[in-house]
């Protein structure tokens, strides 16, 4: 895979086991990773991504992951009363109206910085995660500040660096008619995107032993305008998810 | 829960050079009221109605957030809230309590009694043969060996168990109330802040801060020496959202602070994760108009439920629903430190409030196809038949 953009998104299910994913997937191939975890503590990925078999403190501490762990310093902005702290990569929850661009420059410098590796191999290209993009929307954030930090993100990252990104956003129900609704951002990032997974329930109501489906969707690939859809069924376990066709469930067959 | 890891590195102090660690060295804080999750190994609380406890997966993570959309007249959410304030009293737990509508008093006031085993007076310790006479439980004629032992407490014996019951016709005595600490918070009496945030409007500003007030000086984000005995706080908000909270969040489509409840479920989270406290936050979602921002506000806590009360509706004559009060939906349920959350087995809900127990039950049952069903037992059945005598009587052939 080379500079791509990845999009995860679901509707009314939870997508994050493929951040997880990708996560120990890009640590384990000694990539620079920068981990946007907007939504859940260190300790929790920590903890998931122990089970998958790589340690985030360890990254952390070897310079590979670099980590804003957004609960934890977003408290700090939102309840402090004076507002001489500088620039600051949530400087958003400051000013709403304002855009994410201190947030892009946090992102492009954690991603220029290198880091050594122990045994000298060939680094990997650097990567953006992103858990996950949406809960911007709930913090005041525009739509359209969102899709300009991605677009800038993309520019330097995929293009300029070679890098890939990979970005969780979570999608309202159909029938939202909302203009500054998470649609629209969805809508905005497949077109700027590469690969779209979207995730979902099934159709046919909840079933204990499929926990859903998953569509594929290849916008571009290298040397032609590709478009194709698959659509999966999964079941998450312990240690990842099993993915198989449409109706080939062991609880069916 | 990041609390809980500090407070166990710095119990072993060394930084640990693999990542396997066995459980048996570290020292886990037992707080009374809390057991590990049998998923997860998490510590969890329990919400004070053991159904409810059982549907959403064993109970309250410790760290996490409850949110329940209220039923049309308050009336079972309200309940909900009182079970969980007073289980916090029976487990001596600290309390915290915020209410716009009525005072945060009255409202513990009103808490259920809990029903106390009479049974456990006499007892005499655990794992004891009763002894066969019980006209003089004084003096012990099997277990003569364990006369000498000191009785255990009677009263709150039951506190050592996880999830109480609660007689809803009587209200908790006065002195079992005031044994718990409550912190309170009514928006009515404050004094509004001199200088207001603009990223928070004053009442949910000044909320947080007390929050984060009572967290910090009570020592639940472990900022005070280990010399003190570890608790959790049980935070109980009712009815965010609504117009006693200065939001216009219920009563505009398009609301001016759209964002404020959101950005204050957002920073409690934060607050949560960073302490050993627990958080039940009611929501008047049925006059919520946007569905939007009902959706953010599911995503932004970790479990959700949702009450949907038969009075005043048709469906209270429906004679499908005749033996309950309402229907729960169980809108999610948060995957903590694991990939696999815990999945029900039916999403078909109703739950009824009797005197002495708050159950909820399925409707019906879902149909019968998971990788485990009776298909496998097919073989093994006709391999016990011959093979067992006594095996089932009606496959002789």
């Amino acid at each position: 895979m080379k500079s791509d953009f990845i999009l995860l998104s679901d509707r009314q299910t939870d997508a994050s086991f493929l951040i997880h994913h990708y996560l120990s997937f890009y640590l384990r191939a000694g990539c620079k990773v920068c981990f946007l975890g907007f939504v859940q503590s260190f300790s929790h990925y920590n903890a998931v991504s122990q089970r998958l078999g790589v340690s985030l403190t360890q990254a952390r501490d070897k310079g590979q992951l670099v980590f804003l762990e957004g609960l934890k310093e977003s408290l700090g902005v939102i309840l402090q009363e004076d507002a001489s702290q500088g620039t600051q990569p949530l400087n958003y929850l400051r000013l709403p109206g304002a855009g994410l661009e201190c947030l892009f420059k946090f992102v492009e410098s954690s991603m220029r910085q290198s880091w050594n590796r122990d045994d000298g191999e060939t680094r990997g290209p650097p990567v953006l995660l992103i858990d996950d993009l949406s809960v911007l929307l709930s913090l005041g954030v525009s739509v359209k500040a969102i899709l300009d930090f991605t677009l800038y993100c993309q520019a330097t990252i995929c293009l300029e660096l070679k890098g890939n990104m990979v970005i969780l956003v979570r999608c309202e129900e159909e029938d939202a008619d909302d203009d500054e609704g998470s649609d629209l951002l969805h809508r905005g990032l497949v077109h700027q995107c590469s690969l779209a997974l979207h995730v979902e329930g099934l159709p046919t109501g909840y079933c204990r032993d499929i926990h859903g489906q998953m569509e594929v969707w290849w916008r571009r690939r290298e040397d032609a305008m590709y478009n194709q859809r698959k659509i999966f069924h999964f079941k998450v376990h312990d240690k990842g998810a099993l993915f198989f066709a449409r109706g080939t469930s062991s609880a069916v067959l | 829960m990041a609390a809980l890891e500090k407070g166990m590195a710095r119990h072993t102090g060394v930084s640990n050079t693999t990542s396997f660690q066995k459980k048996s060295r570290s020292k886990l804080v037992s707080i009374p009221g809390t057991r590990p999750s049998v998923q997860n190994g998490q510590l969890i609380v329990s919400t004070g109605v053991t159904s409810l406890d059982y549907v959403i997966g064993g109970g309250l993570a410790v760290g996490t957030l409850l949110l329940v959309e209220e039923d049309r007249y308050d009336n079972y959410s309200r309940m909900l809230l009182k079970y969980f304030l007073a289980e916090g009293v029976v487990c001596g737990h600290e309390l915290f309590l915020a209410s716009a509508r009525d005072h945060p008093d009255e409202i513990m006031q009103e808490l259920p009694s809990p029903i106390v085993d009479d049974v456990a007076s006499r007892k005499i310790g655990e794992g004891q043969p009763q002894p066969c006479d019980t006209e003089n439980p004084d003096t012990m004629k099997i277990a003569w060996r364990y006369q000498n032992q000191p009785r255990v407490q009677t009263t709150l014996a039951s506190s050592l168990r996880f999830g109480h019951y609660y007689d809803v016709s009587k209200t908790m005595e006065p002195e079992v109330r005031q044994a718990a600490k409550c912190h309170t918070f009514y928006p009515l009496q404050e004094t509004p802040a001199t200088t207001e945030s603009s990223l928070l409007p004053s009442p949910y500003h000044a909320l947080l801060k007390s929050i984060q007030a009572v967290i910090h000086k009570e020592g639940f984000d472990g900022s005070t020496p280990q010399s003190k005995v570890r608790n959790v706080l049980r935070l109980g908000l009712h009815s965010l959202g609504s117009v006693l909270w200065r939001d216009d969040l219920c009563c505009k489509d398009n609301p001016a602070h759209c964002h404020a409840l959101t950005t204050f479920l957002y920073a409690l989270r934060g607050l949560l994760r960073t302490s050993l406290s627990v958080a039940m936050v009611t929501v008047p979602s049925h006059l919520i108009q946007n569905r939007t921002v009902m959706g953010r506000i599911i995503r932004l806590s970790d479990t959700a439920i949702a009450l949907e009360s038969f009075r005043g509706s048709e469906q209270e004559t429906s004679p499908l629903y005749k033996d309950y009060h309402g229907l729960l939906h169980v809108r999610q349920v948060p995957c903590l430190n694991c990939l696999t959350c815990e999945v029900p087995n039916t999403k078909d809900l109703a739950f009824k409030l009797k005197k002495k127990q708050f159950t909820i039950e399925r409707l019906h049952l879902p149909p019968d196809l998971s990788e485990t069903v009776s298909r496998v037992s097919k073989p093994e059945l006709a391999a016990g038949c011959g093979t067992t005598a006594t095996g089932n009587k009606h496959l002789d052939f």
